[in-house]
């Protein structure tokens, strides 16, 4: 397939995805009773509308990016990761755990361990679930997601019990220390050195996947479990390791929520990132640097639908319906049904799941 | 006191068997939905809100299977005649269905405040046989739906054992190249399957908020389809064992309801992440994926 067409499809395909998506959405739009220019209009001012708009565009992008990375490592290797929320939270709950004890640490320091805690939360949440897939044989998709329900659990037992905040009225830990909050770049915005990070973890994931053998490794299994095995590619250790991987990207996610954004761990901190996170990954044909990009595109519809609902009336939740669309439409546009026709050498968007799922009774 | 949770162990079941049982013949066609867990929120919301517009229990059920089915519908365009990514498009349907039903629930209901509540299905009691001591008022004095569920696990268990079409359907899910060498058309047949899935789940749904919870809030599926799929696996994909499993799970979601009974000082949370908990460790132990359909969630294209 030349480079040409590659670069064509990559940029028309997740335009058309949300233009069709809008349509979709302005059809319910309309039987709601709902302008759609109004309501989509709305959504565009909230987004991008004012400096303040666009930077918190960037701010309900970045968790998006973090677990955009996560979904796209592991959707790589073919191992569904349903369970980014899960692990975002497992990192934040670790992060807000030591947040509050580093007073007297000095700034970058704290912020370091602040990272360092997120990241090991959410690679113990990742590699369990990609444990039990590798040794136990418990399919990854429900693996993650029961970790993602006994995460919310845990945080709920944690912020009702020993991480509760001093005075003991209401449900969320204590403040972290100042020295472990985010580097904040414009006050009163909430722009912080946890974007950069993101960023970076970007530009790291793609140079990982794409120019160093574990990653090639990694693809490899994501397209022929079998054949990858065949050809000595330790299976069920890479199995672990990317989802570890998968697991600590959004574990960071959730150190930087904490750090910079909330300050404290509350109940549901995530809105459904991990979901989310599936479409950012699936728009952008699971391409970490396109990520950024789609992670961007998806923040501006989470926020600019807090404007849409405050003007129009309509439920943020609806973009949960433009983010199940922008799936829908970018799996037809990799059916089979399309490859038939003259675009006949359209790559698949996720590894043909040939010899995944008969691979699982028979793993390594 | 014991009676009282196994009867509502049974009513929490309910749900779970019915999504399990309808998952049953769509995987044994070769197809994995995850998308249940949508389907049967979509049941939920649609079913309560009919019932609550027409004041018919009736209209509400036929409008939560139809809910359901139509989400199934489009999961199975997807997966069968576009032969996309299983995981994905059941994915895409959770999404969709979490918006759907947010967005008319807040709509409808959510700005206005008004209680959305129904006049719920109430339980029938079978007469003389719900005195009988224990098994009495467990098995015998519970409402219609929770009957359906049991009454549909032996001909289901049946269709598998007995009949020439269980046996087709299993040729879909083992192979189905080799069925459609013989004939059998695979498409038809799994489409049949996610259709007949998307009734029980619709089903499943609206006993959710018909019966059970007698509201809707956002959400209320609260992972039961997800549980459902975990089901099935831990039955080893035969009715009786999902029988027995979804009892099991039951079972663990209404001890979270009985903490009281038990006066334990464990906390809350540990019982409300019995469910999945259990689910995982049951799994782990059992080692998964052996008797899984062999073709299962790999699109199967005519060739």
């Amino acid at each position: 397939m030349s480079g040409r067409s590659a670069l064509i499809r990559a940029v028309i395909e997740p335009l058309a995805a949300l233009a069709l998506a809008a349509l979709a959405v302005s059809i319910i739009l309309l039987a709601l009773g709902t302008s759609p220019i109004d309501a989509l209009g709305a959504l565009l001012a909230g987004a991008f509308g004012s400096w303040l708009a666009f930077t918190e565009t960037l701010v309900k992008a970045c968790p998006l990016l973090f677990t955009g990375l996560a979904v796209a490592l592991a959707f790589q290797a073919a191992l569904w990761n349903i369970g980014a929320d899960g692990q975002l939270l497992a990192g934040a709950l670790l992060a807000a755990a030591i947040g509050p004890m580093l007073g007297a640490w000095p700034h970058a320091l704290a912020l370091i361990l602040m990272i360092a805690a997120g990241a090991i939360g959410g690679t113990i949440w990742g590699a369990l679930a990609g444990w039990l897939r590798a040794y136990r044989g418990v399919d990854e998709i429900i693996g993650t997601i029961m970790l993602n329900f006994i995460a919310a659990q845990l945080i709920s037992y944690a912020i009702h019990g020993p991480l509760m905040e001093p005075s003991r009225s209401y449900p969320a830990s204590a403040a972290i220390a100042p020295s472990a909050g985010m580097l904040m770049f414009a006050p009163p915005s909430r722009l912080n050195a946890g974007m950069i990070l993101a960023v970076l973890l970007a530009v790291a994931c793609w140079i990982a996947l794409f120019r160093t053998g574990v990653g090639f490794e990694l693809r490899a299994m994501g397209k022929n479990r079998r054949a990858s095995a065949f050809f000595a590619i330790p299976i069920k250790r890479l199995t672990v390791w990317t989802m570890a991987a998968s697991g600590m990207l959004a574990g960071i996610g959730g150190a930087v929520q904490i750090s910079a954004i909330t300050h404290r761990l509350y109940e549901r901190l995530s809105p459904g990132w991990g979901f989310e996170a599936i479409a950012v990954a699936l728009l952008t044909r699971l391409n970490p640097l396109g990520v950024i990009l789609t992670a961007l595109l998806f923040g501006a519809l989470d926020n600019g639908a807090q404007a849409m609902q405050r003007t129009q009336g309509v439920s943020p939740v609806l973009v949960q319906i433009i983010e199940a669309m922008v799936i829908v439409i970018m799996l037809a546009f990799d059916s089979s049904l399309l490859a038939r026709t003259r675009f006949r050498f359209w790559p698949p968007l996720i590894a043909p799941p040939i010899a995944t799922a008969t691979a699982k009774p028979a793993d390594g | 006191m014991v009676e009282s949770l196994l009867n509502s162990a049974l009513g929490m079941a309910t749900p779970i068997l019915l999504a399990a049982l309808g998952e049953l013949l769509v995987e044994e066609s070769g197809v994995i939905n995850i998308g249940i867990e949508g389907g049967m929120l979509a049941g939920a919301f649609f079913a309560l809100a009919a019932a609550y517009f027409s004041h018919s229990i009736a209209i509400g059920l036929i409008a939560g299977i139809g809910a359901a089915v139509m989400l199934n519908a489009l999961f199975a365009a997807m997966v069968i005649n576009l032969a996309v990514s299983q995981v994905v498009a059941g994915t895409a349907i959770n999404l969709l269905a979490l918006g759907l039903t947010g967005v008319f629930y807040r709509r409808l209901f959510g700005i206005t405040g008004q209680a959305f509540t129904v006049h719920a299905l109430g339980p029938i009691a079978l007469g003389p046989l719900g005195r009988i001591p224990i098994a009495g008022p467990v098995l015998f004095d519970q409402n219609g739906l929770v009957y359906l569920s049991l009454l549909l696990v032996p001909p289901i268990a049946l269709l598998f054992s007995l009949s020439r079409y269980g046996l087709q359907l299993r040729a879909c899910g083992e192979r189905p190249e080799a069925a459609d060498a013989l004939g059998l058309h695979v498409y038809r047949m799994r489409w049949l399957a996610l259709i007949a899935s998307g009734g029980l789940t619709g089903l499943a749904g609206a006993y959710l908020t018909l019966a059970y919870a007698n509201t809707f809030v956002e959400g209320i599926s609260a992972g039961r389809g997800f549980l459902a799929l975990a089901v099935v696996i831990l039955g080893r994909w035969n009715a009786w064992g999902i029988l027995l499993s979804s009892i099991l799970f039951g079972l663990a979601i209404a001890l979270q309801f009985n903490l009281q009974a038990l006066g334990t000082a464990a906390p809350y949370q540990l019982f409300l992440a019995l469910p999945y908990l259990l689910t995982l460790i049951v799994l782990a132990l059992l080692g998964g994926q052996s008797r899984a359909p062999t073709a299962l969630g790999i699109p199967y294209v005519r060739q």
